[in-house]
């Protein structure tokens, strides 16, 4: 396994981001802009991907980093900042979630890893380089489409571990559940996006299961 | 060996490693020996890269500039606080 495939972050690392917020914290303002320069990119994208929808996440984004300013001297530093901007806009975008699901009948919280089996149906080698069949648009819709078919509760857990690349730990932190709760619902979301992508992707008349 | 239902429990571990040497090396042994977990190992590993590739890394300039606008309007009001004592 390439080490390359791990993640590639692009944190340079040499940002400090606990000096910008206890300057932040001491009233200065330029060093909050600092910090909202940073993230907004990132909370807006986890917004757009946990709320699908535009307007909505510029809502999140805007109420998340008023919300983070007002409440910086409550921020006690133990966790990172980015880990609390995202557990707020985490929060805000469930909320609007709520907001428009009173149609559906699935709640947010509803205890989702009691002895779900993790199923694996659709099984077959995919073409070489699918994603080059398609524009960068057709297939920005097509992983947006299969995000959005995720149960909120998997959609979250999946946008911070596997788009933000915030670490388990994290990612329970941010979302208030436990680690085994992240790791549960995680296997699930990559295992279901696999399985719409292989539906699109996956050669033509080449299934596994002609070999067995 | 592991069974496949084994296997998809650790897959995430495997995928990350973030497994011991020796959970590995079982894991590696039955992906070389089952068609079927080594499939879902690789198209697992394509569906991550295919998000990682392709999502977003922009803000729109008018979202940005209404976040700085009303960030700026909340600091304003902060500033200049109505007098309390
Ligand atoms: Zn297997």
């Amino acid at each position: 396994m390439p080490a390359s495939e791990s993640g590639a972050v692009a944190d340079p690392g040499v940002f400090d981001e606990s000096a910008l917020v206890a300057k932040a914290r001491a009233g200065d303002a330029a060093a909050f802009n600092d910090l909202v320069t940073r993230y907004e990119r990132k909370i807006f994208r986890l917004a757009k991907h946990i709320t699908q929808n535009d307007e909505d996440a510029e809502d999140v984004l805007q109420e998340a980093f008023l919300k983070a300013y007002e409440h910086l001297p409550d921020f006690q530093g133990q966790s990172k900042f980015y880990t609390w901007i995202v557990r707020i806009a985490v929060n805000e975008s469930l909320m609007k979630l709520r907001k428009r699901k009173s149609d559906r009948t699935v709640p947010l919280d509803e205890p989702l890893d009691t002895g779900e089996d993790v199923v694996v149906r659709e099984i077959a080698v995919w073409e070489d380089d699918p994603e080059k069949k398609y524009s960068r648009e057709e297939l920005a819709n097509i992983l947006d489409e299969a995000v959005q078919s995720l149960r909120p509760a998997f959609r979250t857990v999946f946008v911070l571990r596997d788009i933000e690349e915030l670490s388990t730990e994290e990612t329970a932190e941010a979302l208030g559940i436990s680690v085994p709760a992240v790791k549960s619902r995680l296997l699930r979301a990559r295992l279901q996006l696999r399985e719409k992508l292989t539906r699109l992707f996956k050669r033509k008349g080449d299934n596994v299961f002609d070999y067995m | 060996m592991i069974t496949c239902k084994e296997f998809l429990n650790e897959l995430n571990e495997f995928l990350d490693e973030t497994v011991g040497p020796e959970t590995k090396a079982e894991l590696q042994r039955h992906v070389t020996e089952c068609p079927n977990c080594f499939v879902i190992v690789d198209t697992t590993k394509k569906t991550l890269k295919v998000f990682r590739g392709v999502t977003e890394k922009m803000i729109p300039g008018d979202v940005h500039d209404r976040l700085m606008k009303a960030l700026e309007k909340k600091m304003a009001a902060k500033a200049a606080p109505p007098p309390t004592s």
